[in-house]
């Protein structure tokens, strides 16, 4: 049934139709939005999960890993500040290899304090073993949170629904929910074998000697590797049972004769689909539109494909190393290199600290690959007006 | 070597399942396996000689188990009884993190809920788990009013890591951080009152328990146990590497603790003081202090080791007189009595 609903209301409701055990999270904006509405689901009686309004995200991570440990369908949420207090139990979590899911409701990270969008919290904690997928629309949003509950489930892998804050969280647009009958038709029921059971007692999150502990992680990495597969199937299955996919690993749209192709994550692929729209025509020409929703494992294979025969490829990051440059850029660089006639690649980043891309980006990014004295990497969108020069 | 010799040996090596335990020898059951207790945690781990948490740890668990499940905080007592691929447990039993295990345990107890099983969930901490570190998630967990038992084996330092000090490391004690010099005389500062702040909780149970005593302990655990709500339970739990006294004095040193008034074990429900052992003949501090290592500079010609067993003489009469240790003469309940009762009985009176 489609209803206008606000970002977050409906992640609260996709969450919901998922009738998760356990629910545990602390408010921070822009996430807030999402607990309070779970809570209101919980007080009227329309969603019965125990809900532990803990203290601090650190609690809120290590209550949803007990509960996912005693065999429990747990779920979190938080962002920024939040994602980093949680630092240590996210890696926790994946090296345990528990199934949960928990939504990022994508923020840039303090200092200088902002609470506005950019990819800095989730990218922060990129190597902790969790699938990370990004969602480009809040239908995409939606969906992805309900695969994502069947995904974790299946590969007992972690798995973090990535949604730019405020952008997604806070817009309101109409969205298709499935009836809670459907999902229960779809989303098989957590059976987790290596849950904590008395009747069959077993010592989890033991210390690990140097003796195993490379296998251990080589195992993750497989397993990690593994889940493209089931992520890519799940979308499938998905859009067969409602009739809509989100995206698989990845998806290309435009114009299939154009030697430029623009990766992205997130909702700045909606700017740059309303950005090709009104300008593709004009002189800023066609381009190939690479969304990229699998962000962790990463579709290296997919990737390779999607840009083969390009002349250039332009990787967007909404989120910096410093002293490196662009993270997704550096990781899609990884990627083509080897490649024969890899596409010459372009790496900005752009709306940090949630600065507005407008639509006009689209052009703005095209014509920037006909300069000559670009740099290799640049913060696109940073006013250098604005700065005194040595720090140009 | 050739390559291809290596690459077999690799192949081989990558294909290696982890070793299966050792098969049962066939031998008679020792008296201790042979009794009819619960056994939640097995011998045959790594803990030291003498190691009062693991003594501790065993006494809970016989009396708590068998259907609970444990989160256990980063420390000794984690180390010793795990790695991968033996453990010591008998009972569901998860580490996650070093100041989470109060937060672990919330998830496990909710799920339970959830799930309409009745498990009860145990959370097991050191001092620095719980005092320190993990103390928020705890005081989350208590105010949570979730149906918990933590238990803090306390040892009074950071023992895992060697011997650092703690918020619990008693004052003037020397730790691998507050170490005695010509400016320090070991901790300047004092052992924090965790059971007070746990009371203030206002939480049904709260109590303190010693190694010394073991069936006031489990009497102790056992209260716990059939009370629906969070409880907490701290155990003075000698560690003879950081205390640095000999490991056949584990029970004396603890006893002494007790004796002398430094450690009181107390007893308080929704945050009033409902039950305390009294102290039959309260032994001066130094004879406790004098045992350990750890406070042997305050047996020295420096000036300031007197003033410091001053300070803790007074620190422990402080106790005697806020928690009412003095008896009223001889009680099978007070630090005589219950010194005397065996795990099987009254010592005295065995057969
Ligand atoms: C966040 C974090 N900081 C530090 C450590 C290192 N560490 C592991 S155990 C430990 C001390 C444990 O002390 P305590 O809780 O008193 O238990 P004990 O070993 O004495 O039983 C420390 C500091 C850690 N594991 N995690
Ligand atoms: S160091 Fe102390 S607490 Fe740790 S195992 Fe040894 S005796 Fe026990």
């Amino acid at each position: 049934m489609r209803e206008a609903l606000e970002g977050s209301q409906a992640i609260a409701r996709a969450v919901s139709l998922c009738e998760p055990d356990v629910v545990a999270a602390y408010p921070i904006t822009p996430q807030t939005h999402i607990v309070e509405n779970l809570s209101k689901l919980v007080a009227d009686g329309d969603l019965h999960t125990e809900f532990v309004s803990v203290e601090s995200e650190f609690s809120a991570a290590s209550v949803a890993l007990g509960a996912a440990a005693a065999g429990a369908r747990a779920y979190t949420a938080t962002a920024s500040q939040g994602v980093l207090l949680m630092a240590e139990v996210l890696f926790n979590i994946a090296g345990l290899r528990l199934p949960m899911v928990m939504t990022v409701a994508n923020r840039a990270v303090s200092a200088p304090l902002s609470i506005w969008n950019d990819h800095a919290d989730s990218m922060a904690v990129r190597d902790s073993g969790w699938i990370q997928l990004h969602a480009a629309s809040n239908q995409e949003a939606v969906d992805t949170t309900i695969q994502a509950f069947r995904i974790t489930q299946q590969t007992e892998l972690p798995v973090m629904v990535c949604m730019d804050g405020f952008i997604l969280t806070h817009t309101m647009e109409p969205i298709d929910l499935p009836s809670i009958d459907e999902v229960r038709a779809w989303l098989p029921p957590l059976e987790f074998d290596r849950q904590l059971d008395p009747e069959d007692p077993r010592s989890v999150g033991m210390l690990v000697t140097p003796d195993f502990f490379p296998e251990v992680r080589h195992s993750h990495h497989t397993a990690m590797r593994k889940s493209l597969e089931v992520i890519e199937t799940t979308d499938a299955d998905f859009a067969q049972a409602f009739g809509r996919a989100s995206g698989g690993l990845l998806t290309v749209e435009g114009d299939v004769t154009a030697r430029v192709g623009i990766v992205a994550m997130g909702s700045t692929v909606g700017t740059l689909q309303a950005g090709m729209a009104h300008y593709a025509a004009e002189a800023a020409g066609p381009a190939l539109l690479i969304k990229l929703r699998s962000y962790r494992p990463f579709p290296a294979r997919a990737l390779r494909d999607a840009v083969r025969g390009l002349d250039t490829v332009i990787v967007i990051d909404r989120a910096i190393s410093p002293g490196m440059g662009g993270i997704l850029g550096t990781e899609v660089a990884a990627v083509l290199a080897g490649m024969p006639d890899a596409p010459k690649l372009v790496n900005h980043a752009l709306g940090l600290g949630g600065r507005d891309i407008p639509e006009t980006i689209y052009s703005d990014l095209l014509a920037a690959i006909r300069d000559p004295d670009a740099p290799a990497f640049s913060v696109f969108d940073a006013d250098m007006e604005k700065l005194p020069p040595e720090d140009r | 070597m050739s390559d291809e010799t290596r690459l077999t040996e690799l192949r081989q090596k990558f294909g290696r399942q982890p070793a299966a335990p050792d098969e049962t020898t066939g031998a008679e059951p020792t008296p201790r396996e042979a009794q009819p207790r619960f056994r939640g945690l097995e011998s045959g781990h790594r803990a030291c000689q003498g190691c009062g948490e693991a003594l501790a740890a065993r006494l809970v668990m016989e009396c708590a188990g068998p259907d609970v499940m444990v989160a256990n905080a980063t420390g000794c007592l984690e180390v010793f009884t795990t790695a991968w691929p033996e453990s010591a447990w008998r009972v569901p039993w998860a580490h996650s993190l070093f100041e989470n295990a109060a937060a672990v345990a919330s998830g496990m107890e909710a799920a339970m809920k959830a799930r309409g099983r009745n498990t009860k969930v145990l959370a097991f901490g050191g001092d620095g788990g719980t005092y320190d570190i993990g103390f928020q998630a705890l005081s989350g967990m208590l105010e949570r009013y979730h149906n918990v038992l933590y238990v803090c084996y306390d040892n009074e330092a950071y023992m895992n890591t060697g011997i650092q000090r703690s918020s619990s490391t008693p004052h003037a004690a020397t730790t691998t951080t507050s170490p005695a010099g010509r400016e320090r005389m070991g901790k300047r500062h004092l052992k924090k009152d965790l059971l007070s702040i746990i009371a203030a909780h206002h939480i049904p149970y709260a109590a303190s328990a010693s190694v010394a005593f073991p069936q006031d302990l489990q009497r102790k655990v056992r209260y716990a146990m059939g009370i629906d709500g969070p409880t907490f339970l701290v155990v003075h739990s000698p560690c003879p590497l950081g205390w640095r006294h000999e490991s056949r004095l584990t029970i004396n040193v603890a006893r002494r603790a007790v004796e002398c008034g430094l450690f009181p074990l107390v007893e308080l429900e929704r945050g009033s003081l409902t039950n305390v052992m009294p102290i039959r003949d309260q032994r001066p501090v130094t004879d406790y202090l004098q045992l350990q290592g750890r406070f042997a500079h305050l047996f020295g010609d420096d000036p300031r080791a007197q003033q410091k067993r001053d300070h803790l003489q007074a620190l422990a009469d402080y106790n005697v007189q806020v928690y009412g240790l003095t008896g009223a003469g001889p009680d099978p309940a007070d630090t005589g009595g219950a010194a005397a009762v065996g795990r099987s009985g009254v010592a005295a009176g065995r057969r």
